[in-house]
């Protein structure tokens, strides 16, 4: 694809025919604030925060304008300035101040934006009144929908659409009462909602936001446990525990995509129920005792049962070094190819 | 898997999930790919908002349908009569790949001749699918290229399930769909680590990488490199393991990570089975209603706390991280392997770390050659990789066929009908799936609060029309039988069913489908005919 110059406040950037200017100036590390600008959708226009001016004093919304050969931009000027600082105001205006406290803290692209035109108190009392209240949703078990703290970029909904092809939500009600809700304003457990996090994890502020917000202290790469497709996975990790599970964006399989197991479905790991010693039959009861006591019974059989006598089902939930041992066990020591798996299940 | 190493030389998925993207046309069939394989199910549904046609064929109105170009609901079981008689399409109208067929496959004119059966009328009556509807899928998917076939347990769970797998391979070799990108024959595996067990040679009648035991070069091989003397004689599966246990031939079962009071087909017949063992060895990370029954319960580690590699259904061999110290004393499954087999004072079991165990696999495995924990440690690499250099193989059948001579087989087929179908005293069918929110028998996603909320109890969808000839409402608990066993389950009514089928999944213990499913068995897979049984839904009195 053919490459571009274009000037960014007296810049010169190259950029690949065909991208946005939002997107060149990202790409070559420029910011210009946005909010309802994510890489994985297309662009939707919605937000007006990244425009910029053309030499031919224009204004235009960069996450829209396609990059043209010469192309000079502005992002400070007065006009941009003020424009763009209006717009982020009435955003903000009936916006909760509970930052503190919201689990999109030091990640919010609002706080971000906000910070970046120089929104001050002083500024802000022009247009604040009170701040939206709407009751939550709580109906899903994984995440919370909070409206009050929804400044409408439509991420959400682009990402069930574009993505998902789920269609879960859409832009509800009118005017000042409009909402992001599921078909008949109905609780999202109720929806045709499946739960993947997708809108979630690309929420910009915490109107959406998952219910387990436990911060890991390191991540571990690895790879989902469910079904065959075997999407990477970064484990989240606290102490001894696992706290979260992100998906892998380096990973080509999945390339940052997870469903509703393989997001949320890691506490059976730490559960209270998992078996944590053998167990030994001692008058028709299962007891609990050493790995040496269960050692020698097994040793005690299946030295009796080699050959036809014996069988080994392997499994396809276990690694591939713990299923070689398995059917090498099998053929090696017990003497029979009578080894099998669930493959057939 | 049997049917395509017949076929094509090799069991597994031929193209990869991201060329999914690529193909012009996608026949769905017997997947229900967004419950099973939702991550794949996103490139399915991406390619048909693009404009590639997808055909979903499958006897319920799956979710994917809404996605569809088409969707053709044939009747359960009669999946060969339905791809056979695209295929007659196929040939009688010219649009069969002739140059392809000349210079890849075997057999064509032995498949022409049993394409006899399939004359249109014919297919009509048995699947139930209008003649129209058969030839406009079967020229979307031939003239439509590059096209790719999915599918999954809808294919393979039949006591025909390598004729249908067979008919699938005819379709893509006759139609040159394969070899290529965004082409192939593509069977979506439903385990994590599925395609990694089978490619270790957990298997009666394969060592690793698909050497057979009963030939006497490989059997050669392993004997110097384990140091022993093995067996040439092939082992029994599944399915004829529990039956041979049932009959006390087989005296002690060390059984990992398996559930089969759940999951195994006629579940009775099993439990019965186990119930004679003189030794039972169960590994598994809970207490599943199989380890009560053991002797011994050995306590495994779970994914997340070991070390060592996964493959997926693209045979992507992947590197699995230990994250957190194994739960109490539980142990890593490799490690209890190998202190049984010293116990035992076996020698070949010294292994310090996983990757040691797969410095040996591919010392005798030719297909991961090249694979090392190094070069997979940022992203894994797809088998054949026969060594250090090779890049891994995203697309089989490039250039031949892993067979003798190099040549496809076309499979010469007639169609079979389901062992058991439904009659006067077990009127409707029984047909099998999964849900979303659960795996297989729920013994890791029924411990996960939200998931039990979201899918908290198993529903029998069925039609409403069948629903108000028995006179029952909607969530009301229901008796279910088969001739095999019974159980009690709520219904939901439904249009995904047509009427005359109905539906359960495997999850739930306290409505246990499979003690109704029947173990009628594949002749060459030994795969139970899980997907169709005939059942009877009565109210409870």
């Amino acid at each position: 694809m053919n490459e571009v110059t274009i000037t960014i406040d007296g810049l010169q950037i190259t950029a690949k025919e065909g991208t946005t200017v939002l997107q060149a100036a990202l790409d070559n590390g420029l910011y210009i604030p946005s909010l309802c600008n994510h890489p994985d959708l297309v662009p939707a226009g919605l937000c007006r925060v990244c425009i910029v001016k053309m030499d031919d004093w224009k204004i235009a919304i960069s996450c829209k304008l396609p990059v043209k050969e010469g192309m000079v931009i502005s992002t400070e000027d007065p006009e941009v300035q003020q424009i763009r600082k209006n717009t982020v105001e009435l955003l903000i205006a009936n916006h909760p101040m509970t930052c503190l406290t919201c689990e999109s803290d030091s990640n919010c692209e609002l706080q971000r934006v906000a910070h970046y035109v120089g929104i001050t108190p002083d500024s802000l009392k022009r247009y604040r009144r009170s701040v939206r209240s709407i009751p939550m949703d709580t109906s899903n078990p994984f995440f919370d929908i909070d409206p009050s703290k929804c400044i409408m970029c439509g991420i959400c909904v682009r990402t069930c659409d574009e993505l998902q092809n789920i269609n879960a939500i859409d832009y509800g009600l009118r005017g000042v009462a409009s909402i992001i809700t599921t078909l008949g304003n109905k609780p999202i457990a109720d929806s045709r909602c499946e739960s993947c996090g997708e809108c979630v994890v690309r929420c910009p502020v915490a109107a959406l936001a998952p219910k387990d917000t436990l911060q890991p202290m390191r991540e571990v790469k690895s790879v989902c446990t469910y079904c065959g497709v075997g999407c990477g996975v970064l484990l989240g990790v606290r102490g001894d525990k696992i706290v979260g599970v992100r998906g892998d964006k380096e990973n080509p399989v999945n390339r940052g995509s997870l469903c509703v197991k393989g997001r949320y479905g890691y506490k059976f790991i730490n559960h209270p129920d998992r078996l944590k010693t053998p167990l030994v039959r001692k008058d028709g009861k299962l007891v609990e005792a050493t790995w040496e006591e269960a050692m020698n019974r097994i040793e005690a059989k299946f030295s009796q049962h080699k050959g036809e006598q014996f069988a080994a089902l392997a499994s396809a939930r276990i690694t591939n070094e713990d299923n070689y041992l398995i059917q090498k066990f099998t053929r090696a020591v017990m003497g029979t190819n009578n080894i099998d798996h669930c493959a057939r299940l | 898997m049997a049917g395509l190493a017949t076929a094509l030389g090799s069991g597994a998925m031929s193209n990869s999930i991201n060329e999914i993207g690529g193909a012009k046309t996608i026949l769905a069939i017997g997947t229900n790919t967004t419950q099973a394989h939702p991550v794949i199910a996103l490139e399915v549904k991406k390619a048909a908002r693009n404009g590639t046609n997808l055909i979903v064929v499958n006897p319920k109105k799956i979710d994917l349908c809404r996605h569809a170009t088409m969707h053709i609901q044939q009747r359960p079981g009669t999946d060969v009569s339905l791809l056979m008689g695209m295929l007659r399409t196929i040939v009688d109208e010219g649009l069969a790949d002739t140059d392809f067929i000349e210079k890849h496959c075997d057999n064509y004119d032995e498949f022409i001749a049993s394409l006899a059966e399939f004359d249109l009328d014919s297919v009509e009556k048995i699947t139930g699918v209008p003649k129209g509807q058969i030839t406009k899928a079967a020229r979307m998917y031939a003239s439509n290229g590059p096209a790719s076939i999915l599918y999954c347990m809808g294919i393979t769970q039949h006591s025909h399930g390598t004729d249908n797998v067979w008919a699938i391979s005819n379709l893509a070799l006759v139609t040159g769909n394969i070899g290529k990108k965004s082409t192939g024959v593509n069977p979506l595996r439903g385990q994590n680590n599925v395609q990694g067990s089978c490619d270790m040679g957990a298997l009666p009648e394969f060592y690793t990488g698909y050497q057979k035991v009963d030939n006497p070069e490989s059997q050669k091989k392993f004997e110097a490199a384990w140091g022993v003397n093995l067996s040439p004689k092939v082992g029994l599966t599944h399915a004829e393991i529990f039956d041979r246990i049932y009959d006390d031939k087989i005296k002690s079962l060390y059984l990992v990570g398996e559930n089969p009071v759940l999951s195994e087909v006629d579940a009775n017949h099993a439990i019965a089975a186990m119930e004679k063992l003189n030794f039972l060895v169960v590994q598994d990370i809970f207490l599943t209603e199989t380890a009560e029954m053991a002797d011994v319960v050995l306590p495994a580690a779970t994914f997340a706390e070991k070390d060592g590699t996964f493959v997926n259904t693209e045979r992507r061999v992947q590197r699995v991280r230990q994250a957190i110290a194994p739960a109490g004393d539980s142990k890593a499954d490799w490690k209890i392997v190998c202190e049984i087999a010293k116990t035992m004072g076996a020698s070949g079991f010294d292994f310090s770390d996983p990757q040691e165990i797969m410095k040996e696999i591919v010392s005798v495995t030719p297909s991961y050659g090249g694979i090392t924990y190094e070069r997979i440690e940022e992203v894994g690499l797809q088998w054949p990789c026969p060594d250090k250099d090779h890049p891994g193989t995203p697309t089989l059948h490039t250039e031949r066929f892993a067979t003798a001579n190099g040549k496809a087989k076309l499979i010469a087929l007639s169609f079979r009908d389901s062992a058991e179908l439904p009659d006067e005293e077990y009127p409707l069918m029984l047909t099998t799936d999964r849900s979303l929110f659960h795996y297989h028998t729920g013994s890791m996603t029924r411990r996960v609060d939200g998931l039990d909320q979201l899918h908290s109890e198993e529903l029998l969808k069925i039609n409403p029309e069948d629903a108000a000839a028995l006179g029952i409402v909607e969530d009301e608990m229901v008796q279910i039988s088969s001739r095999r066993g019974q159980t009690t389950v709520k219904t939901k009514f439904t249009g995904i069913c047509p009427p005359g089928l109905v539906s359960m999944t495997f999850h739930f213990a306290e409505s246990p489908v499979n003690v109704l499913t029947n173990a009628a068995l594949d002749p060459v897979a030994k795969i139970p005919e899980t997907k169709v049984c005939a059942v009877r839904v009565e109210k409870i009195s």
